[in-house]
């Protein structure tokens, strides 16, 4: 694979990257989109869902996407003009630079990060930023509200997510994801090697304070009150139409998808498969086909975590600003504290 | 309208002039939202001008009459058959409920009487209008507060009743069924054994609501002690129907008064609700269409056979006079004031809506919740816009 690309001019290297991530973020996105929004949304709430454009409705985002782009691009008077063009944009990119450090098999990297999970953390935030000065250049009085909702909530839900993490990173022992993911798949429980050592397991309760919490950063119900259509029209959004919106909504979907892939790869084992399984014992021993298979099950894990998500997000009410608020402070960040603790008293232990 | 005791009254300003004080201090300026009249939370053309500090309100007042279409003036120009065409767009959710109170006074004016069979179908159709009204709402309350999918199950369970009704008064909304002295058909063959068969389905959807809503942790913490309504408070309002009731007053206009509709031949319940939050409200919907179709179930096995109509004049005339009367409707305590100059149409109508007088309590009831509360709040109390503003 890497002999492959090696042949491959720089140029050319650089263009199979960016269209490989195109690839990873909105392949995911629209999969995403028309399995859990369309169908299953559907499905839970005794309808059909769309079942006109092309066989069973799959061609139906292509025909939605269509449409908002021939929408009018509109600003209101009042919007600060250029930054209210600018913000869904930084939105959306910060799902790319958010994918960039996934690891999807043993060589099929974007970039091998040695701080990667310092990274993801970091440039996960810089969607508040977009979300923020949305909310406040659209001069809408919903938006802002909106805006300064998500600037609440999502610093608010950062926390817990970087303290879930740790868990993670002091068992592992490092901060590369493709470590961990290799960390995880020639480990062993209590020297039985079967499944490799998942920190689901292991790290059970950070998974679920990784999954809340990433619930909350992608503002999905029961934690939507940035959006909160009842409420606040559409928060954020509310001012957005035609192809800006679009972007809107495609980063909602992508960055669900990136997420699930983080949390995979933290959580599940990402790409890789119990290396015991075919007698490999690193990361170098590892057949080429792994290339090919690894993204597939990469791809599957995240349907998996997207699906519980939406699942969630179609079933419960939304909590109010000061429950929310008070559930992380009181509740996420104590439990996740105690569970850096007990990780590291047992990591120094056994 | 009396609107505060005294010491509320006091309380408010003293409230507004802290207030007041506190922004010079800080040199912090409120916000005025307006909820409305474009709103997906107010489902019509309500506005609601709240006055923000924050996320928190400070006051705020209902301002209605976006949606004024005029029908106490305009039933002046019509005769009395004609009229039930107008007010049942009043609650455009239960309207067959809307021409009943019409109809009884009319007769009341005329000194005739439905006979006993149409009497009958009267009830189970106003029953039924109750269902249907009351089942948007239940899945409505939780597209009000972000679960969405509560309300495509009632929509889907709505239509099998709306379907009953269309098949028996050939209109799905707007029934315009009810005549001076009777019903303008009887009921078609296999409605009743389909009836029951829709009332099993209702129930099972009532269930189905309370596990996905109603025990849901997040739900009840959204309405638990919000909105809270005193009883003296409710009453001080002229609150109605499951509002009032939900804030604790045994009152239901089916059981308390004696009309010649048929709810005294069945065996049903009043509830109330001791709390008087958000929760009771809602939660006493959910009771009140279980025993709707309690009481649908029973009256059809007891209808007597006999004719639909009684004996009324080609071209009715009603004698002068003047007559209230009013019946428990799905939103609350709905009544026609009708005065007859002995033509063929009424001299005038004064409509006593339910809706306008719930929403009465809003500015007493808004202030100092949080934004989201209001959204909350609005859904609990249930108006329909057309109620409001008729």
């Amino acid at each position: 694979m890497i002999a492959l690309l090696a042949e491959v001019p720089y140029w050319g290297q650089s263009l199979l990257r960016v269209l490989g991530g195109l690839v990873a973020v909105l392949l995911p996105a629209g999969t995403i989109v028309y399995v859990f929004l369309f169908k299953m949304m559907s499905f839970m709430q005794s309808r059909l869902g769309p079942m006109e454009a092309g066989p069973y409705g799959s061609m139906q985002l292509f025909a939605e996407v269509g449409k908002w782009l021939q929408k009018e691009d509109i600003v209101p008077d009042r919007a600060d003009a250029r930054i209210f063009k600018m913000a869904p944009i930084i939105v959306l990119v910060s799902t790319f630079l958010l994918v960039v450090v996934v690891p999807f098999g043993p060589e099929a990297w974007f970039t091998d990060f040695e701080t990667g999970v310092f990274y993801a953390l970091a440039v996960s935030s810089i969607s508040v930023l977009g979300i923020l000065i949305a909310g406040w250049s659209s001069a809408n009085k919903y938006s802002l509200l909106g805006g300064l909702r998500a600037a609440g909530q999502l610093i608010a839900y950062e926390l817990p997510m970087v303290l879930a993490v740790m868990g993670v990173v002091i068992q592992a022992g490092t901060m590369n994801l493709q470590k961990i993911v290799v960390a995880q798949n020639t480990g062993s429980m209590f020297g039985i090697d079967a499944i490799g050592h998942p920190y689901v397991i292991s790290q059970f309760f950070g998974f679920i304070i990784f999954m809340i919490a990433i619930q909350a950063e992608l503002t999905q119900a029961p934690f939507d009150m940035p959006i909160a259509e009842s409420e606040l029209v559409s928060g954020y959004m509310t001012e957005y139409s035609g192809f800006r919106f679009l972007i809107f909504f495609i980063g909602e979907f992508a960055t669900a998808g990136v997420f699930a892939m983080i949390a995979s790869v933290l959580f599940l084992g990402g790409w890789g498969v119990p290396f015991t399984w075919f007698g490999w014992t690193s990361v170098d021993d590892v057949a080429n086909w792994m290339n090919i298979v690894g993204p597939l099950i990469m791809f599957t894990k995240m349907m998996l975590l997207v699906f519980v998500i939406m699942w969630i997000r179609f079933s419960y009410p939304r909590l109010r600003e000061d429950q929310l608020q008070r559930f992380a402070w009181k509740g996420l960040i104590p439990v996740a504290l105690v569970n850096i603790m007990v990780t590291a008293i047992l990591k120094v232990v056994f | 309208m009396t609107m505060l005791g005294d010491r509320q009254q006091l309380s408010y300003i003293a409230a507004q002039a802290a207030d007041a004080r506190l922004n010079l201090e800080l040199e912090t300026e409120g916000m005025t939202l307006n909820i409305g009249p474009q709103h997906p939370a107010t489902h019509g053309t309500l506005r609601i001008i709240a006055r923000l500090d924050g996320e928190q309100v400070v006051w705020a007042e209902p301002a209605c009459g976006y949606m004024h279409r005029g029908y106490e003036k305009l039933t002046e120009v019509r005769t009395f058959p004609q009229v039930t065409t107008l007010v049942n767009r009043i609650d455009w959710l239960g309207s067959f409920a809307n021409e009943v109170p019409f109809i009884l006074a009319a007769e009341k004016l005329m000194g005739v009487e439905a006979p006993p069979r149409a009497a009958y179908i009267r009830t189970i159709l106003f029953e039924l209008s109750r269902i249907a009204n009351v089942t948007l709402f239940l899945g409505d309350l939780g597209v009000q507060l972000g679960a969405i999918t509560p309300v495509f199950l009632a929509f889907r369970d709505r239509e099998y009743v709306l379907n009953l009704i269309e098949s028996a008064t050939g209109g799905r909304f707007h029934p315009n069924f009810d005549r001076i002295g009777g019903l303008k058909d009887d009921l078609p063959a296999g409605w009743i054994d389909e009836t029951h068969a829709v009332m099993k389905k209702l129930r099972g959807f009532c269930d189905q609501i309370e596990d996905l809503l109603f025990g849901n942790e997040i739900f009840q913490s959204r309405t638990r002690g919000i909105g809270v309504i005193p009883r003296d408070v409710a009453l001080q309002y002229g609150l109605s129907g499951a509002n009032l009731r939900a804030s604790g007053v045994d009152w239901d206009l089916r059981r308390d008064q004696s009309l010649p509709m048929m709810w005294n031949k069945a065996d049903w319940k009043v509830w109330t609700h001791p709390d008087g939050d958000s929760f009771a409200r809602c939660w006493i919907r959910l009771q009140e269409t279980r025993e709707s179709t309690k009481i649908v179930d029973q009256l059809l096995g007891v209808i007597p056979s006999g004719p639909i109509m009684a004996k009324v004049p080609k071209i009715i005339k009603v004698p002068e006079g003047e007559a209230w009367v009013s019946t428990e409707n799905p939103l609350g305590e709905m009544g026609y004031y009708v005065v007859s100059r002995g033509d063929l149409g009424p001299f005038r109508v004064k409509i006593r809506s339910a809706s306008f007088n719930n929403i009465s309590i809003t500015p007493w009831l808004l202030r100092g919740v949080y934004v989201p509360d209001i959204v909350t709040i609005l859904a609990s109390l249930y108006f329909i816009l057309g109620d409001i503003d008729r």
